[in-house]
């Protein structure tokens, strides 16, 4: 088993700021990045804080920035780098550092509440749902998200622009709204509630110019821009312009379902 | 009195995986005001991993299967252990639970008619595992999220405020539930973030802190699995039920090193994966115990027309439970038959064509091509035991989940004990979760609104020795010329004397060896010390959690010393066989140590004193369910005739 001295160079700080501290550290065969933070804390700094809870890129937990770009720390390897090179980890930069690489993510916990929820088909008791394997396959591609948050870290527009934060949900919430939206049974329209059209009006979809960054970094590789974005966009384009597309829709889903 | 801040509740839910989250709900919808409070993010708690699927007879893939059969099922799997009214509720309950979640908009994987699809699974005799691929778990944690942001969205319309009556403290630990003389009275509690201390006001306390995995070295568990509520329910002067039985799973992953532990799903076998030695034959044909020989395959044949034809042949011998497919790895790589590195090799490559494996499959095919620079489409996997789930638990009432003796305190999830007897099958646990979540929330429910203004006050005392108690690691002394001992290292010495000492295969004098060790550690957690200040301190969390897992270890030693056969999850070396007299025998954990875990630092005597209790006899109706022939090989001569 090959096992040699890397050199890492990690962010320690708290909201009063912080720097970059060099750290010469074990590394053996088949380890991941996550292995490493985790023996830098058994050996020399035991309180350096950070997340993580599956270490099988499972949770979503131990999103941090690996050489500048947005990683799970446990689903990345250290055979991807060479032993000479000095790897840098900080924490999520969209997101308010709370100490170390852990950042405060409540932006997406608020987020989340602002998406309306699954509306429950009226008169159909549970049990007698009935969904056709193709037919939930879309919003399932969306339901493997498992909140890390790189996307929302990563998309430019609240990654540089806390202004913007107020007014747009985020890859992961525009795309919560499109799996609600592609759910076959989903009866928000019959309450009056329009997905598409708040996807455009509450939620910020206008501010996405379909860049892709965000599906780029997905760990799950989930087609956020193509799957999830595009399709609300172009459908809230129609809806918006088009009262008569608008009604064909929802007609035609009526019938088909 | 200790100045911190203080809340009040009618229900408090510790733990925010699928037992928490489930009783969450019933609590709230109940009318209770519900805190729910959790060591992780929202949303990550270890109920995420979970990937095979939810056990219920909903009979959509094969019409013959009812809650009569699931319930057979699960006590044979238990060995006959199970609290069998446990066994008996989740049996009925668990195909409306499944369907409940449909209507909060879970997604499963149909059939080709539009229901929920349902798959093979290690003592289920028909398909019954609800799934969504391999990411069950997720698509069951998430669904609970959803409802309860849902919850929180009709508390923001009616009260203007999304957490009126549904709270979730996120990242943040209870250290103990308070009492007022026998009855609860709340939880004191530290947050991550700050450090800061706080104390939740309530008559009732569901704890739903999941499992002990995180004091054995090979496990496929996370940090979180300290055995919080086991040491919370047991210095609250609850007891804690048939802590022996420890589940290792037969398949984790045994390279690279740095992810020795990390499970791999027994849909793998289900779908149609096979287990191979050195020599590349099928092993577990050798290992069919007798209590189970009708009903499994005799040839490769046989097992392989199975998974087209269930009606006309005998499911292939992968496919027992959990126990008895552990051993046998574990006996083939002492025989010297083990994969190069330690394990057996598990195949899927020659079994289905890449395109299948990418879609049955797709998180073990990414976590194998990640993590080990295994295709698993072209190549076996390699595996071996890992510890993965505790039967032990805190003893309840089945159908109220009460903890017993503690009025106020209830119990769910894999923190409970008796559902699964000696052993779990595969996807009860997440049936579990819903069931006796459920039925918690609810208990605990109508418990505080009985009480009404007669609640338990807060003692002022217990918050102050809980407040000392946490703090205690900041100021460890030196002591007589020792230094400050590293939490880590003590965390790595317990899990590598629980995973030798008292891990798969068990002997007498290991256990005592354990126990020897066990004292150690205590003495010296005493003096384990951090740096660094309160906030979001990971050495100081660790700190905290040893008094936890040495509590735990020490169920699990003592009782295992004591139970002589074995059973499930429990195999003894030295006493190989079941033996029927110890059927009705429960052994309950008790806190022996007057001071509260602080000391006690004899090893013969310890912190926990055993008590034997015999089972009530099992309901007629149920044991007819049984045929008497098989009934013989569990039950002992008066209860056959009684
Ligand atoms: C890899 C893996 C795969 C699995 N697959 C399956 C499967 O396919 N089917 C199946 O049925 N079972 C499966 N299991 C088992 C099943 O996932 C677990 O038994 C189950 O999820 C436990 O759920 P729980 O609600 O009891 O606890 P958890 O989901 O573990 O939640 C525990 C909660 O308690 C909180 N907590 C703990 N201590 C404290 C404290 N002191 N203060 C505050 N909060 C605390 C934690 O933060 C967490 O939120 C699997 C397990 C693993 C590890
Ligand atoms: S595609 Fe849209 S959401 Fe994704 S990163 Fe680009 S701008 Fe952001
Ligand atoms: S969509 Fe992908 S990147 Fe974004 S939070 Fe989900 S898993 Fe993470
Ligand atoms: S620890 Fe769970 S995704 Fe990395």
């Amino acid at each position: 088993m090959t096992t040699y001295d890397a050199s890492f160079r990690v962010w320690r700080g708290d909201t009063g700021g912080g720097a970059l501290e060099d750290f010469k550290v074990e590394v053996n065969e088949g380890e991941v990045v996550l292995d490493i933070i985790h023996r830098l804390q058994a050996t020399q700094v035991p309180d350096l804080a950070v997340r993580w809870n599956c270490k099988a890129g499972k949770c979503g937990s131990c999103s941090a920035e690996i050489n500048g770009r947005p990683r799970l720390m446990c689903m990345t390897r250290m055979s991807v780098f060479s032993h000479e090179e000095t790897i840098t980890v900080t924490p999520l930069r969209a997101f308010p550092v709370v100490r170390d690489l852990v950042t405060d993510v409540s932006f997406n916990y608020q987020k989340a509440r602002e998406v309306p929820a699954f509306v429950p088909p009226k008169g159909v008791a549970a049990g007698e749902y009935r969904m056709q394997q193709v037919d939930v396959e879309r919003s399932q591609e969306f339901r493997k998200c498992i909140e890390c948050f790189l996307c929302q870290d990563t998309c430019h527009v609240v990654r540089d622009h806390e202004e913007n934060k107020g007014a747009f949900a985020g890859p992961r919430f525009l795309m919560r709204i499109a799996e609600l939206d592609m759910h076959p049974l989903d009866a928000a329209d019959e309450t009056g509630l329009d997905r598409k059209r708040t996807a455009q009006d509450e939620h910020g979809l206008g501010y996405c110019n379909i860049t892709k960054c965000c599906t780029e970094v997905c760990p799950e590789h989930i087609k956020i821009t193509d799957n999830a974005l595009i399709p609300l966009k172009e459908r809230a384009v129609d809806r918006k312009y088009d009262p008569l597309v608008w009604l064909g829709n929802k007609i035609g889903r009526r019938s088909g379902s | 009195m200790t100045q911190l801040e203080r809340q009040q509740w009618d229900v408090v839910v510790v733990g925010a995986g699928g037992a928490g989250l489930r009783a969450a709900i019933e609590a709230r919808e109940q009318g209770a005001r519900t805190a729910v409070i959790c060591k992780s993010l929202f949303g990550k708690a270890h109920t995420v991993m979970a990937e095979g699927g939810i056990a219920a007879s909903m009979g959509n893939v094969n019409s013959g299967d009812n809650w009569q059969v699931h319930f057979r099922d699960t006590m044979r799997g238990g060995k006959f252990l199970n609290q069998w009214r446990m066994a008996e509720l989740h049996a009925r309950e668990a195909p409306d639970r499944v369907w409940e979640l449909e209507t909060w908009g879970a997604l499963f994987d149909r059939t080709a008619d539009g229901r929920i699809s349902q798959r093979n699974f290690g003592g289920h005799e028909y398909p019954r595992l609800a799934h969504v691929g391999d990411r069950t778990g997720l698509e069951l944690i998430r669904t609970l999220q959803q409802k309860i942001v849902s919850l929180q969205q009709d508390d923001k319309r009616e009260f203007g405020d999304y957490e009126a009556r549904l709270k979730v403290f996120q990242e943040c630990t209870v250290t103990r539930v308070l009492k007022e003389d026998d009855r609860v009275s709340g939880a004191f509690c530290y947050e991550r973030e700050s450090g800061r201390f706080f104390v939740l006001e309530a008559p009732a306390v569901v704890l739903a802190t999941g499992g002990i995995g995180k004091s054995f070295k090979v496990t496929s568990n996370s940090w979180e699995y300290t055995g919080d509520g086991h040491a919370l329910a047991l210095l609250a002067g609850a007891p804690l039920l048939n802590m022996e039985f420890v589940q290792f799973h037969p398949t984790g992953m045994v390279w690279p090193p740095s992810v020795k532990g990390i499970l791999v799903t027994e849909s793998v076998r289900g779908d149609g994966g096979v287990l191979r030695n050195s020599d590349g034959k099928r092993f577990m044909f050798d290992y069919v115990p007798d209590v189970f020989k009708e009903k499994y395959a005799e040839s490769e044949e046989e097992g392989d027309r199975w998974y087209e034809d269930p009606d006309h042949n005998r499911r292939p011998p992968e496919l027992l439970p959990r126990d008895e497919v552990a051993r046998a790895i574990n006996s083939e790589v002492k025989a010297g038959r083990g994969s190069p590195h330690g394990g057996v090799f598990l195949d899927v490559s020659t079994r289905m064509p890449a395109e299948v494996i990418r879609r049955r499959l797709p998180s073990m095919h990414h976590q194998f091509k990640e993590l080990a620079d295994v295709d698993i489409t072209v190549e076996p996997m390699e595996v071996g035991p890992t510890c993965h789930y505790v039967m032990g638990g805190i003893a309840v009432e089945s159908d109220t989940a009460a903890a017993r003796g503690v009025p106020g305190l209830f119990a769910a999830g894999e923190v409970a004990g008796g559902m699964h007897g000696s052993n779990r099958l595969g996807g009860n646990s997440l049936s579990d979760l819903l069931v006796f979540g459920r039925r918690a929330g609810l208990h605990a429910a109508e418990y505080a609104s009985a009480l009404a203004g007669a609640r338990p006050a807060v003692d002022e005392a217990q918050v102050d020795l809980a407040a000392a108690e946490a703090l205690r690691p900041f100021s460890a002394e030196p002591q007589e010329g020792a230094a400050p001992e590293n939490p880590y290292t003590l965390h790595q010495e317990l899990q590598q004397a629980m995973n030798d000492l008292v891990g798969i295969i068990r002997r007498d004098a290991e256990m005592r060896q354990a126990l020897e060790k066990l004292a150690e550690l205590r003495v010296r957690a005493r003096r384990a010390g951090v740096e660094g200040h309160r906030q979001f301190n990971p050495g100081w969390h660790l700190a905290l959690d040893l008094r936890n897992m040495l509590l735990v270890s020490e169920c699990v030693a003592r009782a295992a010393l004591e139970r002589t056969e074995s059973r499930g999850g429990h195999t003894r070396e030295d006493w190989p066989a079941m033996d029927r007299s110890w059927r009705r025998a429960n052994l309950l954990c008790r806190l022996a140590d007057p001071t509260e875990g602080l000391a006690a630092t004899d090893p013969v005597r310890g912190q926990i004193r055993l008590v034997r209790e015999e089972t009530e006899p099992i309901r007629a109706d149920l044991l007819a369910l049984f045929e008497k022939e098989e009934l013989v090989k569990y039950l002992a001569e008066e209860e056959l005739y009684e």
